[in-house]
């Protein structure tokens, strides 16, 4: 793995782009296709695939695995406190006119929080995935 | 190509063999989507479905054995299950409205609603959007619990525990 020099600088290349993309996928989800969900994914996609060919340990150090819990409950936290913040400003769970004077504007943020609390949740369920999974691997597989 | 897909996924032994050919097989289901106009499911299939699964499906491969093991007995029984509920489900399809007919039951509920005043309720264009975190905005919290949930079950699993291994180590000290 350490000496493949073409994947590596392929993988270099290629990441920025992915991750560009995920943040486009989140920001205009809703003009056109994708979302919180399809946006998370990809992000998830972007660091494993950094993890597979840079090795765990460094994907550990780009992403710790402490910041991906916190990245699990913040998602949920985030998207049940626009529900919250709903009542309190007088609506029902989940009301996003409220949110803001003008009722679209308000729409639109309280879908942009949604979603970016997707996405979180999303992206750090499928890290965690992996790391488990793969660290699993690393540390009972047998010795190579 | 999906069905000789399909076919060749249940005849292999090789077992890194059938975790690639299900990549592609996810491939070409987000290909039917795209086709089907959903590109929202489409992207999630083939990221989800040919990225993320295939990468933990190799994991597993890595942990357990390459080859599946010989069945030990015939399998009529479940091929018989698998051929009647095929059947039901193929003959469930016929009672099925055709595709894209504008007067089927399920065009007349909310969607009208949705479609005509959704762009100027919410100002979103994509309605995919609008409906999943607004109007459905209370089963969206539900499905991103679920993943929350996943995420928290498969950390108690498989974590291991720091502290877990120093008691165990600890209670070895104490007894004598």
């Amino acid at each position: 793995m350490r000496a493949q020099i073409v994947p590596r600088v392929v993988t270099k290349l290629l990441i920025p782009f992915v991750l560009v993309f995920a943040l486009y996928v989140q920001f205009h989800g809703e003009y056109g296709p994708g979302g919180g969900f399809q946006a998370g994914v990809i992000m998830a996609a972007a660091v494993i695939f950094y993890a597979l060919i840079f090795g765990l340990p460094n994907a550990l150090q780009l992403v710790p695995q402490r910041l991906v819990e916190t990245m699990i409950a913040l998602g949920v936290l985030i998207y049940a406190g626009v529900g919250l913040a709903g009542i309190l400003l007088g609506g029902n769970f989940l009301d996003y006119f409220v949110l803001s004077g003008d009722p679209v504007a308000g729409q639109h943020l309280g879908i942009f929080l949604v979603e970016a609390g997707v996405c979180i949740t999303v992206a750090g369920v499928m890290l965690m995935i992996f790391y488990l999974f793969a660290g699993r691997g690393r540390r009972q597989g047998p010795q190579p | 190509m999906m069905a000789v897909t399909a076919v060749a996924i249940a005849r292999l032994r090789n077992l890194f063999a059938v975790v690639v050919l299900s990549g592609l097989y996810s491939f070409l289901m987000a290909n039917v989507l795209v086709v089907l106009d959903a590109v929202d499911v489409a992207m999630t299939e083939a990221a989800v479905g040919a990225g993320i699964s295939t990468v933990l499906l190799l994991g597993t491969l890595y942990l357990t054995r390459n080859e599946e093991s010989l069945p030990v007995h015939r399998s009529w029984l479940p091929l018989g299950v698998a051929l009647v509920t095929g059947g039901l489900l193929a003959f469930g399809m016929l009672g099925l409205p055709e595709f894209g007919k504008p007067d089927s039951v399920i065009h007349q509920h909310v969607a009208p609603r949705y479609l005509e005043q959704g762009a100027a309720e919410t100002g979103v264009p994509n309605i995919v959007t609008a409906v999943l975190a607004s109007y459905r905005g209370f089963d969206t919290l539900g499905e991103t619990t679920v993943v929350f949930t996943a995420g928290v079950g498969v950390i108690l699993l498989l974590r291991r525990w720091r502290g877990e291994a120093a008691g165990k180590a600890k209670k070895r000290e104490d007894q004598p």
